[in-house]
C-alpha cells in the first residue's frame, strides 16, 4: 500500500501556498483572468456552468481510508455533501468557491492528496486496472509503475507545455481492464521467453472528435528502460506534435499523420540517447516502490457461512454474482460497490458514503480502497467470511446495488448540467435508461452490456467504447443524442459505428429498448452477450430495430 | 452558442458572465450584476449593448468570460432564453436543485415565511 510521505507533503503545502498566492493577485486585480486560467488549470480549477469545478488526482485510482475521509471533509465543508468519481479514475467536486480552494488544497496536502496536473497540457493521471495487485490473472501489480510514473513526471520541466494533454494507462494483465488502446501512451506488463518483466507499448491511440485506438509501437520493453522509452516517445510528440491547430494536437493525429513507422523510428534514434542519460537510479526507486505496494498479508482462514448466507439471501448471492471478482489468494474476492444505483447520478458518492467505504476498507478490506474508471470503487481485498457483513453496510448506505457490469451500470459524463464544454445532458439520459430497465426488470436477462454517454464530442463518457454509445449534441437548438453500436474497451479494442440519425431526448430509452429487444429475439442463448451477438449478426438487424419507428411513422 | 451575438431589436440580448469569486452565473443590469436572470437588462441596440460589454469587461476582477446571450422579451416584459444552455444556467443542474437559484428560493421561502 503506498502511503503519502512527510516530505512530499512539504511540496504540497509549498504548491497549495502558491496558489493561495495566485488566488489573492486575481482578487486584487494583479492578476488578469488570461494570465490567471492557466495557473488555475495547473492546480485543476476549472470554471463550469453554474461554479468552479475542483478536480482532485487519485494516482492510478489508489486511495487509502484516511484519504478517502479528506475527500469526504471536502465534500461537506467546501461543497454540497457528494463529489463526483470520473473515468479517469479522479474525485470532481462541482460546487467550491474560488475563494475557498486553496483551504482545500491544504486539506488535501495533509493527507498527501493534490490537484496537480489534473488540466492542462501536461501528462495526467496515470490510470490502472482497479483490480490492480488483487487480479488473479495478474502478470504483475501495475501501480508501483503508475507511481514511478507519476514521480517521474509530475512538475518535470520538459513536460509542461505539451502540444496538447497526455494520458498513460497500464495494465496489469492480458486482460485490459485499463482501456491502454484508447490512450496516447498505453503499457501492458507481460514476461519475455526467460520470464523476464517489460511491456508492450500502445501509442496513439484516444477518443475525442477523431477516435482513434492505438498501436503497438514496440512489442517487449524491458523493465527498466520504461522512462527512457516513455521520455522518447514525448520528445518525439513535444517536436512534431501539432500547434497550429488544437483539433490536431493529440499523439494520435501525430501518429496517424506521420505513420507508425517514422515515429519508431524517431522514437527508437531518440531512446539511445534518453537511456544514455539514465543511471539506474529510477530502478532503484522502482525497487522501493515495489515494496511500497507489496500484497498484504492475506488470511488463510475458512470461508465461514459465506454459502450458507447466498443460499439463504437471494439478495446478497445476486450481488456475489455481480459484483465480485475472482482475487488471487484463496478465499478472498474484489468487491466491486456500484454508484450507479437506477435514478442515482452515474459516479456521485456522498460525504457520508465516503466515510463508509473509508471504514469498510479499514476493517475488512487492508486498507485499501480503489476508484474504477467506470465511475464505481472497488474493495479489492476482502476475505469470504466477511462478505455478507460487507453487504449489510453497504446496504446501509445505499451501496449495495447489484449491476456492475449490467445496462443500470453505465457511464456518463456530467454533461450540461455541469460542463461549460458540454453540448447536451447525459445524466437524465442515464437516470432514465436505468429506471427504464429496472421498470423492465430485464437487467438480469439482458447480462452483460456497457452502455457509455457522453454529453459532448470530447467524449469524457468514452461513448465510443460502449457496445451502445450515445452522444449528446447541439441539433440546431434542441438536443440530439447520437446513437454508436460495437464499441468495446476491454477484449477487442473497437470504435463504436453509428447506424444512422440521431434522436431526440425523449425517444432515447425508446430507441435504446428498441435495440435490446433486437438483442434479445436474436441472441444465441442467453449466455451470448450483446456485443458478441452484435459482432456475429453486424449491424443491419439493429439498425433496422432502431429505425423501426422511424420507418413506419 | 451565443457568444458573440449582436442584439438587434427583434433578437435582444442579455449580458452574462460567471461570478469571479464565488463562480456562479451572473446577469448586467445598470452597470451592475444580479444573480437572478428576472432582473437582467434586455439589451436591443447593438451599440448599447457594446458599450455595455466594454464595462463588463472592465469588471474583469468581479466576473469572468461576460458575453451576449440571446434573449426575448417574455409576456411579463422580463427576459428569457432563447437556447437551453442559457435555461439551464438560469435553472441549475437537473439531477440535484443546486446552485445560487436553490439558495435564492430558499431564502424567498423563509422570508415568505417571517
Amino acid at each position: 500500500m503506498f502511503d503519502a510521505r512527510p516530505q512530499h507533503n512539504e511540496y504540497l503545502r509549498h504548491r497549495a501556498q502558491q496558489f493561495r498566492a495566485q488566488v489573492a493577485r486575481r482578487l486584487d486585480g494583479s492578476l488578469t483572468e488570461d494570465e490567471f486560467r492557466p495557473l488555475r488549470l495547473m492546480n485543476g480549477v476549472y470554471l463550469q456552468l453554474h461554479a468552479y469545478m475542483l478536480r482532485v488526482a487519485i494516482p492510478y485510482g489508489t486511495i487509502s481510508p484516511d484519504q478517502m475521509r479528506t475527500l469526504a471533509l471536502l465534500a461537506e465543508k467546501w461543497d454540497k455533501g457528494y463529489g463526483h468519481w470520473t473515468t479517469r479514475q479522479n474525485i470532481q467536486y462541482n460546487w467550491p468557491k474560488l475563494v475557498d480552494i486553496p483551504d482545500m488544497l491544504d486539506a488535501l496536502a495533509e493527507v498527501g492528496l493534490h490537484a496537480i496536473q489534473t488540466s492542462g497540457n501536461t501528462i495526467r493521471n496515470t490510470t490502472t486496472d482497479a483490480f490492480a495487485g488483487a487480479a488473479a490473472d495478474e502478470v504483475a501489480d501495475p501501480r508501483p509503475y503508475g507511481e514511478l510514473i507519476r514521480q517521474w513526471s509530475t512538475d518535470h520541466a520538459e513536460y509542461q507545455f505539451l502540444p496538447r494533454k497526455f494520458k498513460i494507462a497500464i495494465t496489469g494483465s492480458e486482460h485490459d481492464r485499463a482501456v491502454i488502446a484508447a490512450h496516447d501512451i498505453g503499457l501492458r506488463l507481460k514476461r519475455d521467453a526467460e520470464g523476464g518483466i517489460g511491456y508492450q507499448v500502445w501509442v496513439g491511440g484516444g477518443l475525442g472528435r477523431t477516435p482513434m485506438i492505438g498501436q503497438v509501437v514496440r512489442e517487449f520493453l524491458p523493465e527498466a528502460d520504461l522512462l527512457p522509452y516513455l521520455e522518447a516517445i514525448i520528445a518525439v510528440y513535444n517536436l512534431s506534435g501539432r500547434r497550429d491547430n488544437k483539433y490536431k494536437a493529440r499523439i494520435k493525429i501525430t501518429v496517424a499523420e506521420r505513420g507508425l513507422d517514422v515515429i519508431r523510428d524517431e522514437v527508437e534514434a531518440e531512446f539511445i540517447n534518453r537511456r544514455a542519460a539514465f543511471a539506474g537510479v529510477d530502478q532503484d526507486y522502482l525497487a522501493a516502490l515495489k515494496a511500497m505496494f507489496a500484497a498484504p498479508t492475506f488470511r488463510v482462514a475458512p470461508e465461514g457461512d459465506y454459502e450458507a448466507q447466498r443460499a439463504a439471501n437471494p439478495a446478497f448471492r445476486s450481488w456475489t454474482d455481480t459484483n465480485l471478482s475472482a482475487h488471487k489468494a484463496p478465499g478472498y474476492a474484489s468487491v466491486k460497490v456500484s454508484f450507479k444505483a437506477p435514478g442515482q447520478t452515474p459516479g456521485d458518492a456522498s460525504a457520508a458514503q465516503m466515510r463508509v467505504l473509508a471504514d469498510l476498507a479499514q476493517r475488512y478490506g487492508h486498507s485499501d480502497l480503489r476508484i474504477s474508471h467506470d465511475q464505481n470503487v472497488v474493495l479489492p481485498h476482502v476475505h469470504k467470511s466477511d462478505l455478507f457483513a460487507v453487504y449489510q453496510e453497504l446496504k446501509g448506505a445505499g451501496l449495495h446495488t447489484a449491476n456492475a457490469g449490467l445496462i443500470s451500470d453505465i457511464i456518463a459524463c456530467p454533461g450540461m448540467d455541469y460542463c461549460a464544454l458540454a453540448t447536451a445532458r447525459s445524466i437524465p439520459i442515464a437516470q432514465e435508461i436505468a429506471e427504464h430497465f429496472r421498470a423492465r426488470d430485464l437487467e438480469d436477462d439482458i447480462g452483460k452490456i456497457d452502455i457509455r454517454i457522453s454529453g459532448c464530442i470530447n467524449a469524457c463518457g468514452h461513448h465510443h467504447l460502449g457496445h451502445i454509445g450515445i452522444l449528446g449534441l447541439d441539433r440546431a437548438g434542441v438536443e440530439n443524442y447520437q446513437i454508436t453500436l460495437g464499441g468495446d474497451g476491454y477484449e477487442i479494442p473497437q470504435i463504436g459505428q453509428k447506424p444512422g440519425a440521431g434522436f431526440p431526448a425523449e425517444e432515447v430509452v425508446g430507441a435504446v429498448d428498441r435495440l435490446i429487444n433486437a438483442y434479445l429475439d436474436l441472441r444465441s442463448s442467453p449466455e451470448e452477450r450483446f456485443i458478441d451477438a452484435y459482432r456475429r449478426v453486424g449491424m443491419a438487424p439493429f439498425k433496422a430495430a432502431l429505425y423501426e419507428t422511424a420507418a413506419h411513422a | 452558442m451565443s457568444k458573440g451575438f449582436t442584439p438587434t431589436p427583434a433578437k435582444p440580448a442579455v449580458i452574462t458572465a460567471n461570478d469571479l469569486r464565488l463562480g456562479h452565473c451572473v446577469w448586467m443590469r445598470d452597470g451592475g450584476w444580479t444573480a437572478d436572470p428576472r432582473e437582467a437588462e434586455l439589451f436591443e441596440d447593438e451599440a448599447i449593448a457594446e458599450l455595455a460589454m466594454i464595462e463588463a469587461i472592465r469588471q474583469s476582477n468581479i466576473v469572468v468570460g461576460p458575453y451576449l446571450a440571446e434573449a426575448r422579451r417574455g409576456q411579463d416584459g422580463r427576459p428569457e432564453p432563447t437556447h437551453f444552455r442559457e435555461a439551464f444556467r438560469r435553472r441549475g443542474p437537473s439531477n440535484y436543485f443546486h446552485g445560487i437559484q436553490a439558495e435564492l428560493a430558499q431564502s424567498d421561502t423563509e422570508a415568505s415565511h417571517v
